[in-house]
Parts: structure tokens; sequence; C-alpha cells
């Protein structure tokens, strides 16, 4: 037997946190002399996690992007005939990937920012990761469902304890939303594990359901993927999620839980459920555009920046969501292009209010202003994650719109006229708060000593940039080893 | 006529215990105080023991001219049910030392309630199965009061006594009207028995009894004030063992005295609407609670309404979910009453969620087992009341129940909402001061019980599989 690196992959975190537990235990917390915490545990984590991205790297190395079909498969019995399997393709790959260098991130921007019950904060990233890492391995729909739920948990209490003002509510009502939609999927993968008689992702993509069946499925798999999506007009959770998590919470949000919906609609809606895919495509685009247009408005009267950036993250999962649904290769390829793209850029964009959020305590707009004076760095970050997020060519944010639009007119020539408008508007939203933050003169005088990024943020910020940047100019990078999986997502297709 | 093998293969473990319990007696009139702290390990030893005869002999058998008649489905929930109920024992023993009750009349009416389940799960007659019943109700009043100087206790007691008094009535009533229209009191018989109105009737008023030992809705109402009003490792002992024994023996009743062939289409329906009204009423009724013990009363009687969608599925898709859910259940629901008689402070007993608050600080182990446990209890992935909660799904599927499924979701994401709440006081809220030590046992139950949770979900496959071969036992 091969060595099951996909769990290794997937179980490093947890391991992780489980010795940083049975440590803790025996050491007890350890406050140092002047109160703060002892941050140590953080960087254990960090070690973990990044010895987790390290593995994800052999992992991908050993994947052959050339290959058809899903690879590196671990197959064990788990009950009845439910079995634990494992496996990527191109998709997946690229996920983890995204996963495995975010988490590390998110735990370095958290040192010094986070101050109190560090093990437990570490140990929910650790765990949160595990579980987020088993979504995109899973190749058995129990399975995918039980690693898809799990996560909820560890993000429910990284909300709800070092969360915001408001962070219960919020905390609430994204477990609670999440799980409605979630519940009907499960009962959906239970029929199909019924009518099937199994829950093996690769003997359903070939099962072929009634059409009748298919639309109650499809139904309740989008009811689950929609709401964590977010598309409209479920999305009213995101942004109270995220304007109450931590820095921290917010960039693994934005960058990995948003992309398990639309992971979600590739693998299972339109390859298990291709009738009901194509009859609901004109409902799809519509919310889409509804979703990109609204929600760029929204984001437009924000007054408080991590309100408008998850705006922003509802609109730009709109394209998303019209790329998948065009049915055509170039779309579907956009559309995981862009779920990597924004990954990357919302991760930083959150990572940019962090920076002046923990120098000054507020996220309101109206409080910062003439940042440019002060913090030159951090103003030209700041600018390539606006250029980035608003789709200038050059950054990923481009090809990622481009490609879903076009896949939308070959689809609906109205539907990609419509995302368009919204191209215009994220324009609009994301240069209206790059000049209100950081041009124009100082009006707040505490913004007189503020200091410019320090390493740590650099550390953080640098390779979300340079990810930006690389993928805006070489794309094909990903279109490469991405062309198989959307190929596969659309083979069940008719005509396809 | 007087076949001792067939007489040991059916009722070994109910031999033992009432053997046991009258010896038990007699000590106990001999030795008086001097024999209150050896007999609960003797109350633990005997119902372990009882389990692993139920468990040696699997297979069951019939006895006593078909009064008895054991099955493997039976025999499986008599192991849950005895295991739970020693565990629910040894943790009520530090808590009665600490009120001055640590008698020795606590076990041996453990022993006889669990007797009155053996019983239960064996009869073949409803002449057993009401003897049986009594022998199981009559323990349970007695324990519920067992804080006689408490008015809480007494009250709520007497509360369990006049309520399960009518409805053992109602059972009794609808025993005789099925007698009377089939002409037996044997299951077999009445199986056989033409379906007229009159004896719909009776299967009516016997469904209405059995809810009520299982504190189904609309019967379920004596449920959050015995939780509340009984002593806590009392209501640990209500909230597993009995639970576990009655609702396996509904659907034994259900699936062998009123089979599907002349009566399903009729009692899938009230059953269905029982559940139905047992989850809502269970989910909504928990929402308003700040009493920890009320609060999983109200969850109990959700968590019995997904347990009867099991029922109402039928015995071939029902019965091995049933177990599997049960058992589920039962593991929790042992952990989580650990917890709350782990909440001590200053000298007394505290009830009140908010209590809990902070606990993560104080005491992580213990609010971390506490967070699996109620993980567990939610159905939610993670733990082993996920599984219960999809085999309950399976069955409700394959049985086309499709609005019992919906009932059974929207019911969850409800009661999942007050799940959230404990684990929210426990992780995000100011601390208050520590709990005061507890003895070993408790610790070690809800440590074990929320291992034991994560361990099945891993595991889960002979187990699942042995659930699955009972079914049979009850089909022939």
């Amino acid at each position: 037997m091969e060595f099951p690196i996909l769990s290794a992959v997937t179980f490093i975190p947890l391991a992780g946190a489980v010795l940083i537990l049975l440590i803790k235990s025996l050491t007890g917390s350890q406050v140092r002399a002047d109160g703060s915490e002892d941050d140590r545990v953080l960087y254990v984590g960090l070690l973990f996690s990044i010895a987790t991205f390290l593995v994800s790297i052999v992992m991908f190395l050993s994947f052959d992007t050339q290959g058809t079909g899903y690879q590196l498969v671990e197959e064990v019995d788990w009950f009845a005939n439910v079995k634990y399997k494992m496996g990527v393709d191109g998709m997946s790959v690229l996920l983890i990937l995204l996963t495995t260098l975010l988490t590390p991130i998110a735990l370095i921007a958290s040192i010094g920012s986070v101050k109190h019950r560090l093990t437990e904060y570490t140990v929910a990233f650790l765990v949160l990761e595990t579980f987020m890492i088993g979504v995109f391995c899973a190749l058995d729909l129990v399975v995918f469902y039980v690693f898809f739920e799990a996560g909820l948990i560890p993000m429910f209490i990284v909300i709800g304890v070092w969360g915001g003002v408001d962070r219960i509510y919020a905390s609430f009502k994204f477990f609670l939303y999440t799980l409605l939609g979630s519940l009907f999927m499960l009962a959906a993968v239970v029929y199909m594990y019924l009518v099937a008689g199994t829950s093996d992702v690769v003997v359903l993509e070939q099962y072929e359901f009634a059409k009748s069946a298919q639309i109650w499925l499809w139904l309740a798999f989008f009811s689950s993927f929609a709401v964590k999506l977010p598309m409209w007009p479920v999305h009213t959770w995101l942004p109270d999620a995220h304007v109450q998590a931590p820095t921290a919470g917010s960039v693994i949000l934005a960058a990995v839980l948003l992309k398990m919906g639309g992971y979600g609609f590739l693998r299972f809606n339109l390859p298990m459920f291709p009738d009901a895919s194509v009859f609901f495509q004109p409902f799809v685009f519509t919310v889409s555009v509804i979703a990109i247009v609204y929600a760029s408005l929204v984001a437009w009267r924000q007054t408080d920046m991590k309100k408008l950036i998850a705006y922003s993250s509802v609109a730009h999962m709109g394209f998303v969501t019209l790329g998948i649904f065009s049915f055509t290769e170039i779309g579907v390829q956009g559309a995981i292009f862009q779920m990597l793209s924004h990954g990357l850029i919302s991760g930083a964009l959150f990572l940019i209010v962090g920076v002046v959020y923990d120098r000054m305590h507020t996220r309101e707009i109206s409080a910062y202003g003439g940042l440019v004076h002060r913090m030159p760095v951090y103003a030209t970050f700041f600018m390539l994650f606006t250029m980035a997020n608003v789709g200038l060519p050059g950054t990923s944010g481009f090809v990622g719109e481009i490609l879903t639009m076009v896949g939308a007119f070959q689809a609906n020539t109205w539907a990609a006229a419509g995302a368009a408008l919204g191209v215009i508007f994220s324009a609009v939203y994301m240069l209206t708060l790059y000049r209100r933050t950081v041009f124009g003169k100082i009006t707040n005088p505490e913004l007189e000593t503020i200091e410019d990024v320090n390493t740590k943020e650099l550390i953080c910020l640098i390779p979300l940039a340079i990810g930006t940047i690389l993928l805006g100019i070489l794309p094909n990078l990903i279109f490469d080893i991405t062309r198989e999986s959307s190929l596969h997502a659309l083979a069940q297709m008719a005509g396809g | 006529m007087f076949d001792l093998e067939a007489i040991l293969n059916t009722v070994a473990p109910e031999l033992l215990l009432a053997g046991a319990g009258l010896l038990g007696v007699t000590i106990g009139a001999f030795l008086g105080d001097r024999f209150n702290s050896i007999s609960f390990k003797f109350g633990a030893i005997v119902l372990l023991a009882a389990a692993a005869l139920a468990g040696s002999y699997w297979d069951g058998g019939r006895a006593f001219d078909g009064l008895v008649e054991t099955s493997s489905f039976a025999n499986f929930a008599k192991v849950v049910s005895f295991v739970s109920g020693a565990i629910a024992l040894l943790m009520a023993e530090g808590f009665l030392k600490r009120h001055g009750t640590q008698r020795y009349e606590y076990p041996l009416l453990i022993i006889f309630a669990a007797l009155g389940m053996g019983v239960i799960l064996s009869s073949a007659n409803f002449m057993t199965l009401y003897l049986g019943v009594e022998t199981l109700s009559l323990s349970s009043y007695v324990l519920a009061s067992f804080h006689r100087d408490s008015p809480r206790s007494a009250e709520a007691g007497l509360k369990y006594f006049v309520l399960g008094a009518l409805a053992s009535g109602i059972l009794l009533y609808g025993i005789s009207l099925v007698y009377g229209f089939s002409g037996s009191t044997s299951y077999e018989v009445v199986a056989e028995t033409e379906a007229s109105l009159g004896f719909m009737f009776g299967m009516v008023l016997m469904i209405t009894g059995l809810a009520f030992k299982v504190s189904a809705a609309p019967m379920h109402v004596w449920t959050p004030d015995v939780y509340e009003g009984s002593p806590s490792p009392v209501v640990a002992f209500f909230a597993t063992a009995p639970k576990m024994a009655s609702m396996a023996v509904f659907a034994i009743v259900m699936f062998t005295a009123f089979p599907q062939a002349i009566a399903f289409d009729n009692w899938q329906m009230i059953i269905g609407i029982i559940a139905a009204a047992s989850m809502l009423i269970g989910a909504f009724g928990a929402l308003p609670q700040t009493n920890l013990k009320r609060l999983l009363g109200y969850s109990s009687i959700a968590n019995m309404g997904y347990a009867l969608v099991a029922i109402a599925a039928g015995v071939q898709y029902g019965a091995g979910s049933l177990l599997i859910f049960m058992t589920a259940y039962v593991i929790a629901s042992l952990g989580l009453f650990g917890g709350v008689l782990s909440m001590r402070r200053e000298g007394g007993m505290v009830e009140n969620i908010d209590e809990l608050a902070g606990l993560i600080r104080r005491q992580p182990g213990l609010a971390m087992a506490l967070t699996v446990l109620l993980v567990s209890v939610s159905g939610f992935p993670l733990a082993f009341g996920f599984l219960g909660k999809l085999a309950v799904l399976e069955a409700g599927w394959n049985a086309g129940l499709m609005p019992l499924i919906i009932t059974l979701v929207i019911s969850s994401v409800i009661a999942m909402y007050y799940y959230l709440r404990i684990v929210k006081i426990m992780w995000f809220d100011d601390q208050v001061a520590d709990f005061e030590p507890v003895d070993g046992w408790v610790t070690m139950a809800v440590y074990a019980t929320a291992i034991v949770s994560v361990a099945m979900l891993i595991f889960v496959s002979p187990f699942s599989e042995l659930a699955a071969s009972t079914v049979q036992s009850l089909i022939s």
C-alpha cells in the first residue's frame, strides 16, 4: 500500500492540535509577568501548519497534472457500504494548496493581535484546517458531509470567542444558516445512498438519477452550497460573520470556506444532476446577476471596511456561479480560477484591514484618510490588492472575471451584460474605499503616529501579492492543471 | 414442561436480577446501614453480570408457554440498558453520600427497575408486558422521590406517580380491548387477528400508554418536571436505561403484536404524528429553558421523536436504526448527566445553564468532553450521534416518510440552537467560580462517554452490523 499522503495532509493539523492540548494539559497555561499570555503555543501551531504546507507540496508534486480521473486514491471500509475514500483531481489539489498556504498566514497574522486564550485559538485553527482539507479530499458523500459540517464548530468558536462586539449573534447566525442548508443535503445524501447503493462519488457521477429525483436532489445540494458560497438572497450571514470574526477568521472564511460552495457545485451538482443543472440554469444566472449587481451596490454604501469587502466577496462569488453554470469549458475554468484568485485577494484584503485595525481598533472608513503619508508600503500593497479585486489586467482577478464572463456570454448574453455591470461597480466601491482611506489629508490626529507594516505583516502579504501577480501573468499555470477536472465536471452534461 | 434450558436462554438475566435483588433486600435487613456503601458496588456488579448474561444468551429463546420470548433485538437493548444502568448507579454514589442519602435501597431499586426492563423486553404476552411495566414504573416512582426530605423530589415523585398510574391504566385498558377483540393476550395471536374498530381502539390506547413511558408527545408533560425535581443521579438513570428499554419494547410491541400485515397503515400514521409532535415540542420547548436538567428533559423528548421515526419506518428498515440511534443517545446522555453531576459549588448542586459560564477556562477537559457530548446528542457530524441520526434518516427514506424527514431536519436545526447555546456559555462567556471536585466515577463517565462517542464514529462498522443482524429475530 502506498503512503496515504492525502490522509497525512488532512490529519497532520489535527495531530498537532491534539499534541498541543496534551502538552497544555500537562503544563497548564502560562501567564507572563506582564499579564499577557505565553504565545509560544501559536508558534507550535504555526510549525504544524507549515509542516502541512510542505507535505501538501509533496502531494502536489506526486500529483500527475496531465492525468485523468481522481489520483492518490485511498480507500478504507467505514461502515455498511460507506467507505473512507479520499482522492484529488486538479481542482481539489489547488484548493488544498490554497488552504495549506492560507492557514499559516492566518496564524502568523494572529501573532500579537490575538491576546487571550491562545491555546484554544491555535487548536481551533488547526482543527479547522483538517476539516477544510478533508472537504476537498473526500470522495465519499458521507465523508464529505462529515468534514463539510464539522468545520462549522471551530469557525463558530473562532468567531464567538475572539470576535467583535456582536460576535455571539454573528456566530449563531453563521452556524444555523449553514446547518439548515446542509441538513437538506444530508437527507439527499441518504436518499442517493439508498437508491444507488453507494455513497462513492466516482460511482454516483456515472449513476443516472431520474429527472424528477434530480430536481429535488439538486435543490437539496444547492441549498447547502448556496448558503456556503454565499449566493443572494442567503448571503446575509456573511457580512455579520466577517465583521465580527477576528482578522485570521475572516481570512480563512473568505479565502477557503466560501470556496467549498463552488467546489460543491462542480463536484456534485453538475456531474451528478446534469438534467437538473440545465433546468435550473436560468434561475442560477438570475440570482448570480442579482448578487453581482446588488452586492456591489450595497458594498459601495458601506462605512465599515470589512463589511465592504464581505459584500464584494458576495459579488465575486456571483462570477463563480455564473461561470460554473455556463456549462462551457472556458466558464468552468474561469470559475475555478476565480475561486483561487479570490482566495488570495480577499484573504489579502482582510489582512490589509487587519493591519490598520490592530493599530487603530476601528474599521470605520471615516476614521481613516491620508494613510499614504505615514504608511507608503502599506499603501502600495493595498493598491495592488484593490486593483486585483477590481479586476485590472495583469492581476489574477482579471483572468477569472473575463473568463467567467466569456463563458456566460456563450450561454446567455444578458447574464454576461449584467455581470459586466458588476465589474464597473467593483471599480467604484474599491476605488472609493482606497481613496477615502489612503489618499487625502490626515484628518484624524491619531493617524499622525501610525506605523507602517512590520515584518510579520510583510511575511503574510508578500506570498499573496506574488500569487496574485503570478497568476495574473501566467494563468496557464492553473489552467493546465484544472483542464481535466473542468472537462470532467462537464462530461455528464447533455452533448458535453 | 419445565425446560430449564429454554428458561435460561430466555430470562437468565432477569433470574439473576430478581435473585440478586431479593438477596440484597435480605442482606440489607440484617446489616442495615453497614450495607450502604458496599451495596452500590454490589448493584453495579449485578447489572454488569446481567448484561453479560444477556450477551451470552444472545439468540434468546421462548419459555413458560410463550409468556416470554427473547430475541437478539431484545438482548441488544438489554445489554445497553443494563450497562448504562450500572454506570448511572456508580455515578450516583458520591452524590447521594454528600446528601446523606447513600442508602442500600437505592441500588436495589435500580436492580428492580432493571428487572422490569428485562421483563418487558422479554415479554411475548401483554400480561408479562404489564407486569414488567409496573415493576419498572413503581421502582422509578420511588427513585424520583428518593430525597424524601426535599419538597422538589417529593413533588417529582408524586407527579410521576399520578401521571404514570394514569398511563398504566390507559395501557391496561388498551390491553383489555385488544384482548376482547382477539381473544388472547399473546402477541402471536393478536398479530393474526383481523383489525376491527374496537381492536384499533385498543391498539391506540396501548400506543398512548407506551408513549408515556418513552415520554413522547403529547404524553410528554411529566418529563421536564420530573427531570427537574428528581435527584440528578436518578435523572441520569431515567434518561438512559429505561428510555432504551421502553423504546425497544415500543418497537417490539408494534412490530410483533401489531405487525405490518394487519395494522401497518393504521399505526404508521399515528406513530408518525407522535414522532413529529415530539420532535417539534422537544425542540421548541427547550429554547426558553434555563435549567440544564429541564433542557435535557426537552432534548430527550425531541430525541424520542427521532427514534419514533425509526419505528414508523417499520421493522425491516427501522429496527436496526432504532438500536443504533438509541445507543448513541444513551451514551451521550450518560455523559451529559455526568456533567450535571459535576456542577457542584459551595456545597450544593447548581443546575442553571449559566453556571457553566467560562468552563473552558477553568476545567478545559470537562468543557471539551461536554462539547463533544452535546455535538453527539445533537446529531452533528464528529460524533456517534451523527450516525444514529443518519440511520434514522435512512429508515425514514426507505419507508418514504417524507414529511417526517422534513420535520426531522427542521427540528434538528432548532435543537442545534440550544445545544449551541450551552457550548456558547461554556466557551464564550466570562467565567464564574470553579466547580468543586466530584468523585472519580462521574469524571470518568464524562470522559469515557465522550471518547466512546468519537471512537464509535470511526469504528462503528461491527456495531452497526450487529444491530442490523438483530432485525431478523423480530421478523420470523
